[in-house]
């Protein structure tokens, strides 16, 4: 990454006209150019425009349309979409629409959060092992350890050991979706950290990092300042597909009895709910599928912008 | 003469097709079961579950066993002993049973008394881990008199004596087979387990634990004209609803067994007009636990336990009171929760015994009608008024319900539908699930089992087999109450304790007089009923599916649903 | 190399020591019950006599002791003994691991269940690496073009909808309104006519589809994203600047660099094939080593789930020793020692 371009003023020559000598003294930050090059990046505008949306319909949405996700009305079961329930309603009499609304709040902040977590431990981890050759075996063999970890009869042990006393302490939703969150993070990250000190691995040994090391640079913002810029790209893949890992394993949890309460909606649990119900109200299954989709998508747009606008080779052309 | 002689094969050809095909040992081809619960054995003394025994059935079978009505009829008996025709003893401690003539072994051997009589000790030996030992209870002895009368003597004079040798739980093992499995070294024979000889109409030649089983015609099998099937397999794995597909929309599979699915998922598979959905009502009840004790977990060793004569040191908070109690069960609406979640498959069960029909009570009735104001005005004459919330309280203690069960789409339905129910009345209820393994599982360490009932509220089936339900009202006597000091191994989840009932199932169990065990039982029942000791819910019964071109099943709730397979055949 | 893979090996026996001593305590730990299955009507004190029967009794080191023994000794002698004749010690009397639920030698079970895994799941991977890799080459070369559209939104749908529900689709399509391919798969079909042969294919294709889609949508964005990163680098521009035919570029030099992340990744990936389409498996009951895995996990069959989950350990410590050895060859800046 270079660094900040200072212009230095030139006075009274004329091989600069005032008005460029103006743009030339334009602070111009690493981050502004960044912002620009996003800018450029059409996949990316759209993924942040439909990603705001998304966020602003499951925040707003439930306000707008004051029906409760768990009111039920026995008389209204299995609807097609009509002009009280527009997404229809499922086998119990809940309106669709009120839990896709509802249900993306959850997700969402299932999906982010775990994947957060899954990120932040798997880039540490994997770092650290690249970087540091001492730490490498020992942080390798854990991650072969959490590997190898059944997951199902551990989530049982941790619920087992944990889900009364963070009942106790924050209530029920919230406690569980700490749990939740903390079981999918803890669980997801070993690909993500071996694909990341593979990559530091490599990087390691070129020519700038070496040039930085000879110069006396720490060790610490060799990380930061070299290394982690340039391993963005398996990291952003990693986080778009944490994100619908999270969203999917959430739901498989709840069908283990290992979730959030069942009148909980979220978008994978409605998936799943909804499967069976596929020739009788198809709406119930096509609406939670194509959100996480869409969901998915404008992360992994966003995260190609991203990766594009970092990269200074692509910037600037 | 040609022309007769053609005219004669006409007409010969022309009666062979009119008259009805006589059906000949495995003219029929192949027949194809889906069990969603694949069998993990072929022993039923070593079974994990129904499947096992419904598998086990088509090979191994009984002495007596029921029919779809809950008759007992005789199978490889001559006849059903009675005290009438001398087969029971009139002290009611003895019971003979008389084996038919000339049945015979799939390898060619013929049955006789001392199979049973081995069969008796493989099972009682307390090593083997039997799972069926409960139907070998009170046996003094078991001999064989001849080579054909098996005469079993029990310790205490049994009413109802049909539990050793009956119905698909307690079939007969081949003594030249199993000989040198008892005990601990059941676990290691594999090759008897997963191929046992028996009588049944078929014998197993493949199988492959939680896969398939292939099954082909038994050589020997006592009807030469049957079965019609030559070849059967029994597929397993994967979950209801696509099973139910198999059979009505694809086609590829005969036969889908256990089929808890919502209803109308079901519906709209049988409009494709390849198949047949039908149900048979046995005993099982879906209910609501009450529990009479306090589960706060702030009260850690003492959750859940009962202390003190009439309990009034641990009683529950709200639930020990009457009122409360009434008022939860006149709120729900039990018809809807039938066709939400069963359908054909359920009917609304205001008694804990809706079956065998002599011994349901109508005094309950008044359960099928909700009425949500007269719970409402018992709650508000009670003291309970509700506070700012919309939540009942009185004293400081508010009606908030944590209600459990186990992971099932139509067991969470029901259970957001009674949260809404009871949020009418003024209640709170907080919903949980839990895994069947779990919940079901009785691990001492876990909080989470039906056992230990750590919550307010749970709901799950129960049931009883055969059709004698003295074991089944003894459930709920004092001594069954499930506590820390027995390990909580009793049967009495709700930890109700009346004297009066435990000197009724006292009494029942002397009664021998059809007309006394039928009046105790009744009585019995109205007595949890009327004091709210468990809300029942839905009775419900079991779901099968087979296809239109199979003819011949009669679904039965009381015995193995492939009781009389050897009789079906290919429309 | 030699020195580093002599190294890793040694490690890898106190590492797996230690997690299977980590599993065993998890499943042991876990409330889940053997009798749990059981109907209601069996009562308290059968259960108990149950437990003891299946050794539950033992304290828990007493037990892992036992299992290990087992494992380590008695079936790779049993191993010797049935696949090679090779005797040593007493080959009639061997304990040898049993499952709780069907009381058979796992090892058996695991032999039973390996064909159909390999077949269905193992091609799906194959086919899930051969789709991948073009997909991914084309969508980075030609990025933002129709195609990259196209095979982006694809491979997002592909991983953000679970295997559960585009098997169901699959079944729905194909086997319910089309009726082209049979929604049960048969494990008893033997292959051996062409009636057969194409009786199998048609049973595998659903399965094999649904679990390729899935794979080769995971594989398709790493291998695009290496590819771009490749594509921009000074030693592409040299060889473009010296004349090379762009396909030479491409698929020579570019290809070669970046497919050394993505053989690492595959290399990880092969141990999932034998544990992870347990949902697959279910759907469309081909009956391998993961519904066996989730069979046993449910049923709380502790011997059967720790001998496979082992199993799997094993795998996953080979195969990550693999795909290190892989990259440390492929790449010349990798130094490990």
């Amino acid at each position: 990454m270079t660094e900040n371009t200072q212009s230095t003023e030139i006075a009274g020559d004329e091989r600069f006209p005032e008005e460029e000598l103006e743009t030339l003294t334009q602070h111009r930050s690493l981050w502004g150019d960044v912002w620009r090059q996003f800018r450029k990046h059409k996949g990316a505008m759209a993924g942040v425009i439909v990603f705001i949306f998304i966020t602003l319909a499951v925040s707003l949405g439930p306000l707008i349309q004051g029906i409760e996700p768990s009111a039920i009305n026995f008389s209204e079961r299995n609807f097609g979409p009509t002009l009280a329930h527009p997404l229809g309603t499922d086998n119990i009499g809940h309106d669709t629409l009120a839990q896709m609304l509802a249900g993306g709040q959850v997700s969402l902040a299932v999906g982010f959060s775990a994947m957060l977590i899954a990120l932040l431990l798997g880039t540490l981890i994997g770092v650290l092992a690249g970087f540091i050759k001492s730490l490498d075996g020992p942080l390798m063999r854990l991650t072969d350890l959490f590997l190898a970890l059944p997951i199902l009869p551990l989530l049982l042990v941790i619920i087992l050991l944990f889900r009364d006393t963070l009942r106790t302490l924050y209530g029920p939703e919230a406690g569980i979706f700490m749990l939740i969150v903390f079981v999918i993070g803890i669980t997801s990250w070993m690909h993500t950290a071996r694909i990341v000190r593979s990559d530091v691995l490599g990087i390691k040994e070129r020519e700038f990092v070496i040039a930085a090391h000879s110069i006396g640079t720490r060790k610490r913002r060799i990380i930061f300042r070299h290394i982690l810029p340039n391993i963005l790209s398996p990291i952003m893949v990693s986080a778009t597909l944490g994100i619908a890992n999270a969203i999917i394993t959430e739901s498989a949890l709840s069908f283990l009895g290992l979730g959030f309460p069942p009148d909980f909606p979220t978008w994978g649990r409605l998936l799943y709910d909804g499967a069976n119900f596929i020739q009788i109200t198809p709406a119930r299954v096509i609406w939670p599928g194509l959100f996480i989709a869409l969901t998915v998508l404008s992360v992994n747009y966003i995260g190609d912008g991203l990766r594009d606008a970092l990269d200074p080779r692509l910037r600037g052309r | 003469m040609k022309y007769i002689i053609s005219t004669l094969l006409t007409l010969a050809i022309a009666v062979g097709i009119a008259s009805p095909v006589q059906a000949k040992r495995g003219s029929d081809g192949q027949l194809n079961l889906l069990y969603w619960q694949a069998p993990s054995t072929m022993n039923p003394n070593l079974s994990g579950g129904t499947k096992e025994l419904e598998a086990s059935s088509v090979v191994l079978e009984p002495l007596g066993r029921y029919d779809e009505n809950g008759n007992l009829l005789p199978w490889l008996a001559e006849v059903i002993p009675t005290v009438a025709n001398g087969g029971i003893s009139k002290d009611l401690t003895t019971i003979t049973w008389k084996i038919k003539k000339g049945i015979k072994w799939s390898d060619g051997s013929a049955l006789t008394a001392d199979d049973a009589v081995f069969t008796y000790e493989y099972c009682s030996n307390p090593d083997t881990g039997c799972t069926q030992s409960n139907y070998w209870n009170d046996i003094k002895s078991v001999k064989a008199v001849n080579s054909r009368t098996v005469k079993i003597e029990f310790t205490v004079p049994k009413p109802f004596p049909y539990a050793p040798f009956v119905g698909y739980n307690a079939p007969i093992l081949q003594k030249a087979q199993f000989d040198g499995c008892q005990g601990a070294k059941a676990q290691e024979c594999t090759e008897q387990n997963f191929h046992p000889i028996g009588t049944g109409p078929f014998k197993v030649v493949d199988f492959k634990p939680n896969d398939v089983i292939v099954f082909e015609a038994n050589p020997n099998y006592r009807d030469t004209s049957k079965p019609a099937f030559g070849k059967l397999v029994f597929k397993g794995g994967g979950d209801a609803v696509s099973a139910a597909r198999a059979v009505l929309e694809t086609g590829e599979m005969d036969y889908a067994w256990n089929l808890q699915v919502e209803p109308e998922i079901l519906i709209k598979m049988e409009q494709g007009g390849r198949g047949k959905v039908v149900s048979a009502f046995g005993t099982s009840v879906e209910r609501l636990m009450v529990n009479f004790t306090n589960p706060d977990p702030s009260l850690g060793d003492m959750r859940s336990e009962y202390i003190g004569g009439n309990n009034n040191r641990n009683a529950h908070p709200y639930l020990s009171d009457y009122n409360v109690r009434r008022a939860l069960s006149l709120a729900i609406d039990r018809q809807v929760l039938v066709d939400a979640g069963y359908g054909k498959a359920g009917k609304i069960s205001c008694n804990v015994l809706p079956a065998p029909a002599i011994y349901a009570s109508s005094a309950n009735d008044e359960c099928k009608t909700p009425n949500v104001a007269e719970a409402n005005r018992l709650l508000d004459a009670a003291g309970w008024k509700r506070g700012s919330d919309g939540v009942r309280q009185k004293g400081g203690v508010r009606i908030s319900i944590l209600y459990q069960t186990s992971t099932n789409s139509v067991r969470q339905a029901t259970q957001a539908f009674i949260k809404e129910m009871w949020k009418q009345i003024g209640v709170e209820t907080e919903l949980r699930n839990l895994s069947a393994s779990v919940f079901f599982g009785g691990d001492i360490s876990s909080p989470d089992t039906y056992q230990k009932f750590f919550t307010d509220i749970e709901m799950y089936t129960n049931n009883f087999s055969g059709t004698d339900p003295q074991t089944y009202m003894s459930n709920w006597t004092c001594k069954e109450m499930a506590q820390k000091r027995n390990k909580w191994g009793g049967n009495n989840m709700p930890r109700w304790c009346s004297p009066a009932y435990d000197a009724l199932s006292a009494k029942m169990s002397i009664s021998s007089a059809m007309k006394d065990r039928i009046r105790l039982t009744k009585e019995m029942n109205d007595m949890l009923m009327q004091d709210y000791a468990m809300i029942p819910l839905i009775h419900r019964g079991n779901v099968s599916a087979h296809s239109n071109t199979l003819s011949g099943v009669r679904m039965n709730p009381w015995d193995s649903e492939l009781w009389n397979i050897a009789d079906w055949t290919r429309k | 190399m030699i020195h580093y893979i002599f190294r890793r090996t040694l490690i890898a026996i106190p590492t797996l020591l230690v997690i299977s001593f980590i599993i065993f305590a998890i499943l042991d730990l876990a409330p889940n019950d053997p009798t749990g299955n059981l109907p209601m009507t069996v009562p308290p004190e059968v259960r108990a006599k149950i437990r003891s029967s299946l050794g539950l009794d033992e304290p828990m080191h007493i037990r892992f002791g036992l299992w290990l023994v087992q494992f380590c000794v008695n079936e790779p002698l049993n191993l010797l003994h049935e696949g090679f004749g090779i005797s040593i010690g007493d080959a009639e009397n061997r304990t040898r691991i049993l499952s709780w639920a069907t009381r058979s030698p796992v090892v058996d079970l695991i032999i039973q269940r390996t064909p159909q895994t390999l077949w269905v799941v193992g091609l799906s991977y194959l086919f899930g690496i051969l789709i991948a890799i073009p997909i991914g080459i084309v969508s980075a070369y030609r990025q933002y073009s129709w195609f990259d559209q196209v095979g982006t939104f694809i491979s997002m749908v592909g991983f953000s909808v679970p295997t559960f529900f585009t098997g169901m689709v699959a079944i729905i399509i194909f086997s319910v309104q089309l009726r082209w391919f049979p929604m049960i798969y048969d494990t008893t079909l033997v292959v051996d006519s062409w009636q057969n042969f194409v009786s199998q294919v048609k049973q595998m294709i659903m399965p094999v589809a649904v679990l390729a889609l899935y794979n080769a949508s995971q594989l398709s964005r790493f291998m695009r994203a290496s590819i771009l990163d490749n594509l921009n680098l000074d030693y592409v521009r040299t060889a473009r600047a010296k004349g090379r035919s762009e396909r030479a570029v491409l698929l020579i030099h570019v290809l070669r660099n970046s497919l050394i992340p993505v053989v690492t990744l595959i290399a990880l990936g092969i141990p999932t094939i034998f544990s992870g389409a347990i949902i697959t498996e279910q759907i469309f009951r081909v009956n391998g080593l993961g519904q066996l895995l989730i069979i046993a996990i449910e049923g709380a069959d502790i011997p059967l789930v720790q001998t496979l989950t082992f199993i799997f350990a094993v795998l996953i410590v080979f195969f990550n020793l693999i795909a290190d050895v892989v990259y440390g060859i492929l790449d010349p800046r990798i130094r490990y020692d």
